[in-house]
């Protein structure tokens, strides 16, 4: 019973740092319809940034605590750059082209953010610095730390943050209005090009967070980070079906919990024949089985017939 | 004489086969390496077009293509190396290659037949990562594919005594093996895109067309989009099956490294970036996309020890940087790929951008 409450502990942070990728997914796809596979890029280059930031901060002698809060500054303000940056170079002048094309410069973005984070930081792991102090609490026999509170708190309310702009403000409303019908949104007033630009602009901003958050928790970093980061957490927002807000979120989690109890149990299940280093396969089995069953996610309403 | 008709004319049929002829004498000037990416660049053209047959043809995106690739290549490495002890001649495994591959492709398929766009393009993507991390794995507790250590010592494609590696003489002329390879690997690609041509001017590839256009229309005229679906997947992966034999063959080496998402993703920028759909498109991408990074690997490092006299970036990471701005540059000017169809260039224009 330990082990299965601690898996569901672990599941719950590795799946809100999911979720908080899987909506930058979700709402660039909600609103253009595109696949955004720099995404996860982005959030390594959020890790990265955090790091040579809090790093030298500390070494220069600043409190621990105020030398985080400036990296995590600093890498959403490189993201939103970032984002806002990869909007108007790769996407916005493909608006209107075949549905792949913007596919594959997603991926030719992808490809030079890699590269240009290998140019800066190098080939090699690099170390996170230890931003909080290391605290265990214990709970009906599982283990937790003071990260893995704060990492479920943060996205919690990060996510609730999202939530208000986008049901709550004028923005949110125009972001909901361009993602139902862009030509009529525009008819209305609602200037496309500014909501588009807000979608990955916010996106990147939580990726920024999530990248801060992944960097803590496992306390290495490295420039191909994002890549399988960035794959599960798509995969989580067509889990909870793509362009839903509430379904990226519960997809990340669930994801995340899967993985964790299936690391602790395929063991086990198979007679020990499968090892939990087929960790990364739970995410992808249950992806098939669930679109199976329901072909545009769990909470996703149905799609058009484009393919 | 109307375009395209060049080609199909004795002359320019007599040009192009003396020019594929020649092209592995003048890359081996340049050193065996050269040859070798020439032989890879076919390998790809071979791939291209099969998965030209999926999402050229079908309108189904599949991220997951290399595992078909994947299921071929360790098909013969595991029938024809010392891993088993096995040596299995061509005939046994290449069809056996093709077969396993054709099986997965409507294992994929079949799931997934309901699915539509980008949740299709998902599951094949989650489709290829399990089949690598199966290949990563499956080295214990029984040693099925030895693990992130990869098959050594792969038998060579040999016909009889006639091995492909190695050099020898064939009247008067010495081939290499890469030479050798490269023409049994041109005869594959010309028989794929006869077998292309054919099928996208059949029924079956007119269907595939419907389908790819408007599946509802198609379904309403009486097309049988299930069955048609699950050929298309199952046609794809056989040429990825066959592909992947050779491939295994001709490196006598396999690792589940060479069968990552990015190998998948950059099969399918092949097929985007040449022109999707069109077959001298594709070839073109293929091509370029192949020979592309590897021109770079060579010309970088040099230029800036010519332009700065020093190192001043690592060349590695500065050619996959260019390559991913290519990627980017092209697609921005030439949305349709750089050798689109008339018709489909057509269409675009009409609607206006």
């Amino acid at each position: 019973m330990d082990i299965f409450l601690q898996q569901i502990i672990n599941g719950l942070v590795q799946g809100s740092i999911y979720a908080l990728v899987a909506l930058g997914y979700t709402m660039v796809y909600g609103i253009m319809g595109l696949i955004n596979f720099a995404h996860g890029e982005v959030v390594m280059i959020g890790t990265l940034v955090t790091i040579t930031v809090a790093g030298s901060l500390i070494k220069a002698g600043m409190p621990v605590a105020l030398a985080g809060l400036a990296g995590l500054m600093a890498a959403v303000l490189v993201c939103m750059a970032l984002g806002w940056a990869l909007e108007r170079v790769a996407y916005r002048p493909l608006r209107n082209a075949p549905r792949l094309t913007p596919l594959i410069t997603a991926i030719g973005m992808s490809i030079v953010l890699q590269n240009l984070a290998m140019m800066i930081w190098g080939r090699n792991y690099l170390t996170f610095p230890a931003l909080l102090p290391k605290i265990d609490f214990e709970f009906a026999g599982a283990n937790f730390t003071a990260i893995q509170i704060i990492i479920v708190l943060v996205s919690a309310a990060t996510m609730g943050g999202l939530l208000l702009l986008v049901y709550r403000t004028k923005l949110g409303m125009a972001m909901r209005a361009t993602a139902q019908n862009p030509a009529v949104a525009s008819l209305m007033g609602v200037n496309i090009n500014r909501v588009i630009a807000a979608a990955f602009v916010i996106g990147s901003a939580l990726g920024a967070v999530a990248g801060v958050m992944v960097g803590a928790y496992y306390e290495i970093a490295h420039y191909q980070m994002g890549f399988m980061l960035g794959l599960k957490a798509f995969t989580a927002a067509v889990l909870g079906g793509i362009g839903n807000l509430a379904g990226a979120m519960l997809g990340g989690i669930l994801l995340g919990i899967i993985e964790a109890l299936g690391a602790g149990y395929i063991g086990d299940l198979t007679g020990g024949f499968l090892g939990s280093h087929y960790q990364d396969i739970f995410a992808f089995v249950v992806l098939i089985v669930v679109l199976m069953f329901k072909p545009s996610g769990l909470f996703g309403e149905k799609t058009g017939d484009r393919a | 004489m109307k375009k395209g008709q060049f080609f199909r004319s004795m002359p320019g049929i007599g040009l192009a086969a003396a020019l594929l002829i020649a092209l592995p004498f003048v890359a081996a000037l340049g050193g065996q390496a050269w040859v070798r990416i020439l032989d890879f660049a076919i390998l790809y053209v071979f791939l291209a077009l099969g998965l030209n047959i999926v999402v050229g043809l079908a309108g189904l995106l599949d991220l997951g293509y290399i595992a078909f690739y994947a299921v071929g290549a360790y098909t013969w490495a595991l029938l024809a190396s010392p891993h088993f002890g096995l040596h299995w001649p061509i005939w046994a495994i290449l069809p056996l290659g093709a077969g396993l591959a054709c099986f997965a492709g409507v294992l994929l398929g079949s799931p997934t037949l309901k699915l539509r766009g980008d949740y299709l393009a998902i599951v094949t993507l989650g489709f290829g990562e399990i089949v690598r991390i199966f290949l990563n794995n499956l080295n214990a507790p029984i040693n099925v594919t030895n693990g992130p250590q990869g098959i050594t010592l792969i038998d060579p494609v040999s016909f009889g005594a006639f091995k492909f590696s190695g050099a020898t003489q064939i009247l008067g002329v010495s081939l290499s093996g890469p030479q050798k390879y490269y023409f049994l690997l041109v005869a594959l690609a010309i028989l794929v895109i006869i077998i292309n041509v054919r099928l996208q001017n059949s029924r079956v590839g007119r269907a595939w067309q419907a389908i790819r256009e408007d599946e509802i229309a198609a379904k309403a005229i009486g097309i049988n989009t299930r069955n048609l679906k699950l050929l298309a997947f199952a046609m794809g992966a056989s040429f990825g099956g066959v592909a992947g034999g050779i491939f295994s063959a001709m490196q006598g080496f396999v690792s589940p490294e060479s069968f990552s998402l990015i190998e998948s993703i950059m099969i399918l920028a092949m097929v985007v970036l040449g022109g999707m759909g069109h077959i001298p498109g594709v070839i073109l991408g293929a091509v370029l996309l192949t020979v592309l990074p590897e021109v770079l690997r060579y010309g970088v490092g040099p230029l800036q020890m010519a332009v700065f006299g020093k190192m001043l970036v690592d060349p590695e990471s500065l050619r996959m940087l260019i390559f991913g701005l290519a990627l980017v540059l092209v697609m921005r000017f030439k949305p349709a790929g750089l050798w689109p169809s008339p018709e489909r260039q057509r269409e675009l224009q009409e609607t206006g951008k």
